[in-house]
């Protein structure tokens, strides 16, 4: 039993710094590129377009998808780690 | 055949699907009627969840307005997508793990109080109403433009159909149709696409498309293209935009905090089995919208071109079909100021001679690029398919709001489970029927509202969501205050600001702009409101007792995955 809620503590500690390491790369991909350093960015081209504006319309959303299943990956393993799937 | 030979025909088979699909999953149970029974598999979850997102105004509006905004309209693109990674990540394991019913029953049982549970779901239904109303409208515009009915009569059309399927068949019907919706609308949407794609820079893929160079042999890129159609005609660099970098902040940050503490979404985690499947279902959603939403922008960037290229100084009296049909509709006109018989679209108020409705850029870019008559009438059955399914998801949330939260668990707990069922269909034909009255008689702010809805749902749902799960401490002093005060700050600011209340209606709306605090939008103004939210929520929780020991348990007990299967074998 008391292994059991140790258990659960580490689970949940490890969720909480996924979440803070994926949030922050969400942040920067949407927040950080795609608006307050879009002009910047935009000074690189890709084909046809700038960088910065890219981001916007097409790289944040990708970012997002890759986002998700990355994490649904990392609690996948961490639930098989701690016995606490269901 | 004709286009509209092919759009009765299209729809015809798209509505007699949705119709046996009903039939077929008709609900038993309350449990069923609200989530499906629980048993729904984590891919027809996703698909089911995708096309309960996708709303007319994602296929219908949303790259019509990006064409017109450039770089601005990044914030639908950006906000309604970044949503997911929240839900994922915040909200949708947890709540699945909690297991009930409803977004509002968790808030009445995390917060153990009634009048938790009432406050949210007076938000629950304020969202939806008005979201609600702008899908009616959605499947009227389409009727009354591709099957040349009148437009209530399409309105009318389109309730009954969605009343047969959500009123018999409940969520278990409605998830269903929904999987088959989106196999219709992303169809309808790629379609087209993929031909302009080709037509205009060679390339099958629109994403690619996009940035590709023109195939007209002058080796120019469409973008740079487009950029400059733009500033000879006075608009805005299109790449560029013209909001502040703050407001674009705000507005992105209000419809992803909007998107995750939207009820009809949320709501849709509740359906599957496992809490693992609730994350996995919500990749598979974000998969799913994010091919419509990574073609919007490019179909944005086709439209556009092809517009200005089409009617830029050209002779009225050249105009193809398209032009006279949607003049028709009253959503294209045309003043010849100059009286020289040529159209001059530009940027100037004074000398612009075209007005395009926004809505249209997406229904008439078939026809604009001389598509095959098939593919106009596919657009019109995806467009229907968009609004259907959204106004489905949003009438169950009503209905489940009324029936299981405010009649089961507020006025009447000895209710029989026959009786909940009962109430909650009843519940759902008097949606409708609201809902079809607002489709009919749209108050002249229902597309405004639309957008609002989402920082109603910032500045209410979400912080009580996240504090729930993630601060233990959370009471129910905090959670209410917070609740009220982020509500009544999104309803004051969006009533002096978008409808000019306090300064003599919505004439002055324009000049107020200058007032608006920190430069942010109406649109925006849900972040800010959220951030009240938070900071109100927990200082009322820090002088204030906290909250009893089960529901401390109870945080324990969802914040991990363990079990969520078991409770489900009733």
């Amino acid at each position: 039993m008391k292994q059991k809620t140790t258990h659960k503590k580490h689970y949940w500690k490890q969720n909480l710094r996924y979440l803070g390491i994926l949030l922050s790369i969400w942040f920067f991909a949407s927040y950080g590129a795609a608006i307050v350093f879009k002009d910047t960015l935009d000074g690189i081209l890709i084909g046809g377009f700038p960088l910065g504006f890219w981001m916007a319309q097409q790289g944040a959303i990708y970012v997002f998808v890759v986002l998700i299943f990355v994490y649904i990956r990392l609690m996948n393993t961490l639930e098989k780690k701690y016995g606490v799937g269901d | 055949m004709d286009v509209q030979s092919w759009t009765y025909l299209l729809v015809g088979i798209t509505f007699s699907i949705y119709i046996g699909i009903a039939i077929w999953s008709k609900a038993g149970s309350t449990k069923d009627f609200y989530v499906a029974g629980g048993g729904i598999s984590p891919w027809a979850n996703g698909l089911a969840t995708a096309a309960d997102w996708m709303s007319a105004a994602s296929f219908i509006s949303m790259a019509g307005l990006i064409s017109f905004m450039g770089y601005d309209g990044s914030v639908y693109l950006m906000g309604w997508t970044g949503g997911y990674v929240l839900l994922a990540l915040l909200i949708a394991p947890y709540l699945r793990k909690f297991g009930k019913y409803t977004v509002t029953d968790f808030i009445g049982e995390r917060y153990y109080s009634n009048v938790a549970r009432v406050v949210a779901v007076i938000c629950a239904l304020l969202v939806s109403f008005t979201y609600v109303a702008g899908q009616m409208r959605g499947v009227g515009v389409v009727f009354s433009r591709f099957l040349e009915v009148n437009i209530n009569t399409g309105v009318i059309i389109g309730m009954l159909i969605v009343l047969f399927y959500a009123v018999l068949g409940g969520m278990k019907g409605i998830t269903y149709t929904q999987v088959a919706q989106y196999c219709v609308l992303i169809f309808a949407f790629m379609v087209p696409a993929i031909f302009i794609s080709i037509q205009m820079t060679g390339n099958p893929i629109p994403q690619v498309g996009m940035g590709s160079t023109l195939s007209d042999g002058s080796g120019t890129y469409l973008l740079d293209r487009l950029n400059g159609l733009s500033q000879e005609l006075g608009f805005a660099d299109y790449t560029q935009g013209s909001k502040s970098r703050i407001d674009v902040f705000a507005i992105t940050l209000a419809l992803m905090v909007g998107t995750a503490g939207l009820p009809h979404v949320i709501v849709r985690f509740f359906t599957v089995k496992k809490v693992s499947d609730a994350r996995k279902s919500a990749g598979i959603a974000l998969l799913c919208i994010a091919i419509l939403y990574t073609t919007a922008p490019a179909v944005a960037v086709f439209a556009r071109t092809n517009l200005i290229e089409t009617v830029s100084e050209q002779p009225y009296e050249s105009m193809p079909q398209w032009f006279k049909n949607w003049e028709k509709t009253g959503l294209l006109s045309y003043d010849d100021k100059n009286g020289d018989g040529h159209i001059q679209y530009n940027a100037n108020a004074t000398t612009n001679e075209l007005t395009v409705d926004r809505d249209i850029m997406v229904l008439a870019n078939p026809e604009i690029a001389q598509l095959p008559n098939w593919v106009i009438a596919l657009v019109a059955a995806g467009g229907l398919a968009a609004a259907l399914s959204t106004a489905a998801g949003l009438l169950l949330v009503i209905s489940a709001s009324i029936s299981h939260d405010l009649i089961k668990k507020v006025f009447k707990p000895n209710i029989s489970e026959r009786n909940e069922l009962w109430s909650a269909r009843l519940a759902a034909v008097f949606a409708v029927v609201i809902a079809g009255y607002f489709g009919i008689n749209p108050p002249g702010f229902v597309a405004a509202v639309v957008a609002l809805a989402f920082g109603l749902a910032a500045a209410s749902f979400f912080p009580a969501i996240i504090l729930g799960i993630f601060y233990k401490r959370m009471n129910k002093q905090g959670a209410i205050a917070g609740m009220v005060v982020g509500l009544s700050i999104m309803l004051f600011y969006m009533l002096k600001f978008k409808f000019g209340l306090f300064d003599g209606g919505k004439t002055t709306v324009a000049s107020l702009q200058e007032n608006w605090w920190w430069g942010i939008s109406p649109e925006g103004f849900g972040s800010v409101a959220m951030l009240v939210n938070f900071a109100v929520s927990l200082i009322v929780n820090y002088f204030t007792p906290p909250p009893p020991e089960d529901v401390q348990m109870m945080v324990e007990d969802i914040r991990i995955p363990q079990g969520a299967s078991a409770a489900q074998a009733h």
